[in-house]
């Protein structure tokens, strides 16, 4: 049956017997599903942003404020790049230190490479909110890591600076994601031809130069794709700057959750998502873009 | 030092992997430690041994409330989404059709959309539509989001399947159902197993689609988000996060046994075959 052609059909009756037939109509419940609660809401959201609010009612005349306003007012201009910085920034740091990890395993990882996997990815499975929780009990006032430096003397009064800022939210964040940027970056570590390696060793490459002229721009699509499941969601977390980040670690999910909460103004949520979809799309694009470039130059 | 195929093997690697580990494992293993902790305080040096935070959980009845809550929503978003798993997984590893890619596209995407959009895009459609939220919404929302874990374990678990086997059967005059019962379920059990597991491990760790779609009937995650603004609360919410921990855990482990089992012996079949 799976030998004939998913050529298009002459009558409708072989049409229904068809793989095509068969295929779309197997994967039609969760197709329709996904379209009634993901696609479909995304496009309303859309739509919202056109419009205005006053009070409970929704105007549907067409226009633009709402951009205005998010993408002018500086208290959303501010929001939005923060966004985005630390999110970058998080991005960056649990890529670069989880590389070496997922290259442990790949390389070294053995018979257990499945047992190394199951053991990174256990601590990320566990509960976020109460993950979010430790570090603040890590790092605040009378947290572990200051009682901890207090004892050992290395400083005389607790440090103010370890919690309730940027740095406390990024930490957090790059805990989080660990593990989901280690699984990309190993399955493409795992396709790199070991014979290459070895052939940039028997040329007299040493090893620094055979990892960043071999294995470094094998293993980037890995690379890509944990910088991109680490990057977009974090754009758009809630909890962590919402429990360690204080005042100056404020993201754009708590803009957009206020304005969807009381005193609402649901058009402007909706333009604060699309603009926050539509900018870490963006960037996600350069960066695939960016990073394809780099491989076709170190070609 | 160099290990097989001239792969380097540097000294200073294991010292790195047993730092990540630390970094890890340590504010995972503190909530455990803290529970136990004769003290209302998050402080070292512990000011001793007691259990008397969790048996203060047995006489809260809002938190035994949420935690039914979390169990109807996780049982219900596991058994939906493995289901709706099933068949996408299958269509995609069984038939060839056009519109494959945009359609696994759509399933997946919730893996490559900050969560806060799903959610709030969510709230909208179902207060415009007038339904009041409840753990239905909740069990709603949360599918989409556990669609992807579902899919991933159970793609992989298909993928291995030999066709051959159901074509058998087939020309031995069993019916498509009855091959799906006989021949194909067996195989691809161990999957579905993990997929229900993983689902529900999702979905009982699941905070924002929660927040924002459950209304009036909070579940763990909600209910332990009330109790963070009050510091007297903490070391009941630590009692709490451990014994959710240890089920996560547990569930994972049961997950992970399974699947590789499965992965086993379907080497061993192949084995066989050759």
């Amino acid at each position: 049956m799976e030998d004939r052609p998913a050529d298009p059909p002459k009558s409708r009756t072989r049409w229904i017997a068809s793989e095509e037939a068969s295929g779309l109509a197997l994967i039609s419940p969760t197709l329709l599903y996904a379209l009634a609660l993901l696609f479909l809401p995304v496009l309303i959201v859309i739509a919202y942003s056109f419009w205005t609010q006053d009070y409970l009612t929704i105007d549907r005349t067409f226009t633009l404020q709402n951009y205005r306003t998010a993408l002018g007012e500086p208290i959303y201009q501010d929001l939005l790049l923060r966004s985005l910085v630390i999110s970058l920034v998080v991005s960056v740091v649990t890529v670069t230190v989880s590389y070496p990890i997922a290259w442990f395993i790949s390389f070294h990882g053995g018979v257990h490479k499945n047992l190394w996997l199951f053991l990174i990815t256990v601590p990320c499975w566990t509960s976020y909110l109460l993950r979010v929780m430790s570090w603040k009990v890590i790092l605040g006032y009378g947290g572990v890591m200051n009682t901890g430096l207090l004892s050992i003397g290395l400083i005389d009064k607790p440090l103010t600076t370890l919690l309730y800022n940027s740095n406390a939210v990024v930490i957090t964040l790059v805990h989080s994601w660990a593990a989901f940027a280690i699984l990309p970056i190993y399955v493409s570590l795992e396709k790199v031809d070991r014979s290459l390696i070895e052939a940039a060793h028997d040329l007299g490459d040493n090893k620094l130069m055979s990892f960043l002229r071999v294995t470094l721009p094998l293993s980037l699509p890995g690379v890509i794709s944990a910088f991109l499941i680490v990057m977009i969601p974090t754009v758009g977390d809630y909890v962590t700057p919402k429990l360690v980040g204080g005042k100056d670690g404020v993201m754009i999910a708590t803009a957009i959750q206020a304005q969807f909460g009381k005193g609402a103004n649901w058009p402007l949520g909706a333009a604060l998502s699309v603009t926050t979809m539509v900018v870490v799309s963006a960037i996600a694009g350069l960066v695939v873009l960016m990073l394809k470039l780099l491989v076709r130059l170190t070609k | 030092m160099s290990g097989r195929h001239g792969i380097p093997k540097s000294r200073w690697l294991p010292a790195y992997v047993g730092l990540y580990l630390l970094f890890l494992y340590f504010p995972i293993l503190l909530l455990p430690i803290f529970s136990f902790n004769n003290a209302s305080t998050t402080t070292f040096p512990l000011a001793g041994f007691t259990a008397k935070w969790y048996a203060s959980l047995w006489g809260n009845s809002a938190m035994l409330e949420a935690a039914r809550n979390s169990l109807i929503v996780g049982i219900s978003v596991a058994i939906l989404s493995t289901v709706l798993g099933i068949c996408a997984a299958r269509a995609l590893t069984r038939y060839r059709f056009r519109g494959k890619k945009p359609a696994t596209g759509l399933i997946m995407a919730p893996l490559f959309l900050p969560e806060i959009i799903v959610a709030v895009s969510l709230l909208m459609v179902l207060l415009q539509l007038g339904l009041e939220l409840s753990l239905v919404t909740v069990i709603l929302g949360q599918v989409i989001f556990c669609l992807p874990y579902a899919m991933s374990v159970l793609i992989s678990g298909f993928d291995g399947f030999d066709r051959s086997l159901e074509e058998a059967s087939l020309d031995l005059g069993e019916t498509a159902i009855g091959t799906f019962r006989r021949v194909t379920l067996p195989v691809v059990a161990p999957a579905i197993i993990s997929s229900l597991l993983v689902s529900f491990t999702v979905s009982l760790d699941e905070f924002i689609l929660a927040f924002f779609l459950s209304g009036t009937e909070p579940t763990l995650p909600v209910y332990i988000w009330g109790q963070l603004r009050f510091a007297a609360k903490l070391p009941g919410v630590l009692a709490l996060g451990s014994l959710m921990l240890l089920i996560s855990i547990l569930l994972l482990t049961l997950s992970e046994f399974i699947r590789r089992r499965a992965e086993h012996r379907l080497r061993a079949q192949g084995a066989q075959h050759a």
